[in-house]
């Protein structure tokens, strides 16, 4: 088995664990070993855990060798954790110099059942700054590097969390999803991410972007890793007030793949203006596969699409601007030296701790809330939003899900979009609705465009993430776009 | 809409950034273009649309009101800039 551990999924190192074919620590070493070599590369992480991994391995075969039975479903699993979620003892930083050195004194709801489940994490993921951007380029500490091609972006904001999957550093990876934080770099990195139905997921110890659209979903190479993970990590918790309550229903897969009875819709505003030709051919390629295995696929309209964009780019900073008004140089992380009185002290310290991305959004939210303009901007993109909400239904009446692209385009060249801050948000017209309404959505492999990974989307109706999983699940089983591994080299 | 410099320049002291000259700048120009794109809104026709703030509705939550182990107070100041004497420590905020 040594020599390709880090290859096998998650359901696999789980199963030959219990067993007793593989320890922990011969899990979580191969997991260091392929880090080690992929690092230099792709840059995934901001911090490896290695020592309280294998500390926390060696528990686990410990406990396994008494005859212990309840391990848990991850157990001896490496895990990675975007780092703008908290980990007790463990840096968590945001990607932002102005919480450079801020160790959390609590796990957040998701590690502690990571933990509970027997996972290992062996470290803290890079990101957009605070998770705002699409590329992982806003990160203040250094860029993370597509797999596919080394010179593209992976993706954003959960950079480091899809390269380390599609790297094979670690088999599982969780990330947070604002307007496509997980969906697009799992589409651009050739995995599959899971974006659940907001308050499916606790959000404690989050730190929180977007309070209304923010979810915190998981990464894996296959359908089956990541329902497990979903599993784990989804239930009630009491200390997120917005969490639903739900526990999720265990998906079941097996037999023989279908779709039979499945009604499918395509919203025709999803292949609009702007979708690489390509692209939408992997798309309709996949269509055709979901009509073989016996769905029902038509066409149907979600005209508030265009609007849905804009909406967001008031609704996410607004409420960005009110949460990130907490880091002032006070509680935690940085503080400028040697400010003259409390108003400067603020000023500086955000204005040096913060990287430009964050503040434009700030900017745009202090703006949109300010008084005047609340009307005219904040007030009229929440009636966007149930303009956003009234689509979905509708199409809800006649479909079961809806499938389109994740990204219109694949992965661009470092640079190609930072001038333009806003031809980069045109890049999430496909993820950011499916926030807007609190929706569940899948992205999964679903092909190569001029070599690099396309990505297919499938959106729910509320708390249908296991019927998603499912339908991903049949598609996955008749086609092989998820098998496919990249070299960690430059482009051609 | 274009904005004007004095309109970024109170924006930033809103939100409490102390603005270089190059950022404010820059703003200044980003701003403007990205609220022109965003003024589409305004064409569309949304006046009898009542808000949505959460997608999926909820009631006020409530819980019983027991006191519970919050977190240890020496570990969290310990991640404070400054502390003292159990407090969070702030430069001087009133004048003399």
């Amino acid at each position: 088995m040594s020599g390709i551990t880090h290859k096998l999924s998650a359901t696999r190192l789980n199963r030959l664990f219990l067993a007793g074919e593989l320890s922990a620590v011969e899990i979580t070493e191969a997991a260091l070993n392929r880090i080690d070599k992929a690092e230099p590369k792709v840059g995934a992480f901001l911090a490896v855990t290695a020592d309280s991994a294998l500390d926390r391995a060696r528990k686990l075969d410990a406990r396994r060798k008494s005859g212990d039975t309840e391990l848990g479903c991850l157990a001896g699993v490496p895990v990675a954790v975007k780092d703008n979620i908290c980990t007790d003892g463990i840096p968590t930083t945001c990607a932002s110099r102005i919480l450079e050195g801020y160790v959390p004194p609590y796990d957040a709801t998701v590690v502690e059942r990571l933990r509970a489940a027997g996972a290992i994490i062996v470290g803290k993921t890079n990101m957009d700054e605070f998770a705002m951007g699409s590329s992982g380029e806003n990160s203040a500490f250094h860029p993370s590097r597509n797999p596919w091609d080394l010179d593209r972006i992976p993706g954003g904001s959960s950079a480091g969390s899809a390269v380390a999957v599609a790297s094979e550093e670690v088999p599982l990876s969780l990330g947070s999803d604002t307007g496509g934080s997980i969906r697009q770099p799992a589409a651009l990195t050739g995995i599959v991410g899971l974006k659940p139905t907001y308050g499916y997921v606790s959000r404690y110890g989050l730190v929180a972007f977007a309070s209304s659209l923010d979810q915190i979903g998981p990464f894996g190479r296959d359908v089956e890793d990541v329902a497990r993970l979903f599993e784990v990590i989804a239930g009630p918790d009491r200390r997120d007030s917005t969490n639903a309550g739900r526990a999720p229903s265990p998906v079941k897969f097996g037999g023989e793949p279908t779709l039979k009875g499945m009604r499918l819709g395509v919203p025709t505003e999803y292949f609009g203006e702007g979708i690489d030709p390509e692209v939408k051919a992997r798309v309709d390629e996949a269509i055709a596969q979901l009509r073989e295995l016996g769905a029902e696929v038509e066409e149907c309209s979600l005209p508030s699409t265009e609007h849905a964009l804009s909406a967001y780019y008031i609704i996410a900073p607004a409420e960005a601007s009110a949460n990130l008004a907490r880091f002032d140089g006070v509680r935690y992380g940085y503080r400028t030296p040697g400010a003259n009185g409390l108003l400067e002290m603020y000023g500086k310290t955000r204005a040096e701790g913060f990287g430009p991305e964050v503040k434009r959004r700030i900017m745009i939210g202090t703006y949109a809330l300010s008084s005047g303009y609340y009307d005219a901007y904040y007030k009229k993109a929440q009636q966007v939003r149930t303009l956003v909400v009234r689509d979905f239904a509708k199409a809800f009446e006649r479909f079961d899900a809806l499938v389109t692209p994740t990204s219109p385009i694949t992965a661009w060249r470092f640079g190609e979009k930072t001038d333009d801050p806003l031809s980069m948000y045109m890049a999430d017209i496909c993820t950011i609705p499916v926030n807007m309404a609190g929706l569940p959505g899948l992205s999964v492999p679903c092909g190569f465009a001029g070599g690099l990974p396309v990505g297919l989307q499938f959106i729910g109706k509320h708390f249908d993430d296991a019927r998603l999983l499912q339908i991903a699940w049949a598609y996955q089983k008749v086609t092989q776009h998820h098998e496919a591994r990249p070299a960690l080299e430059g482009g051609r | 809409m274009a904005l004007t410099r004095s309109q970024v320049e109170h924006v930033a002291r809103l939100a409490r950034l102390s603005l270089s000259e190059p950022e404010t700048v820059a703003f200044t120009e980003q701003l403007s273009r990205i609220l022109e794109h965003v003024e589409s809104l305004n064409r569309l026709d949304a006046a009898d649309v009542p808000p949505t703030y959460h997608a999926v509705a909820l009631q006020n939550v409530l819980r019983e009101d027991k006191p519970h182990v919050s977190l240890d107070r020496d570990k969290v100041l310990a991640q404070a800039p400054q502390a003292e004497a159990g407090c969070f420590k702030v430069p001087k905020i009133t004048e003399g």
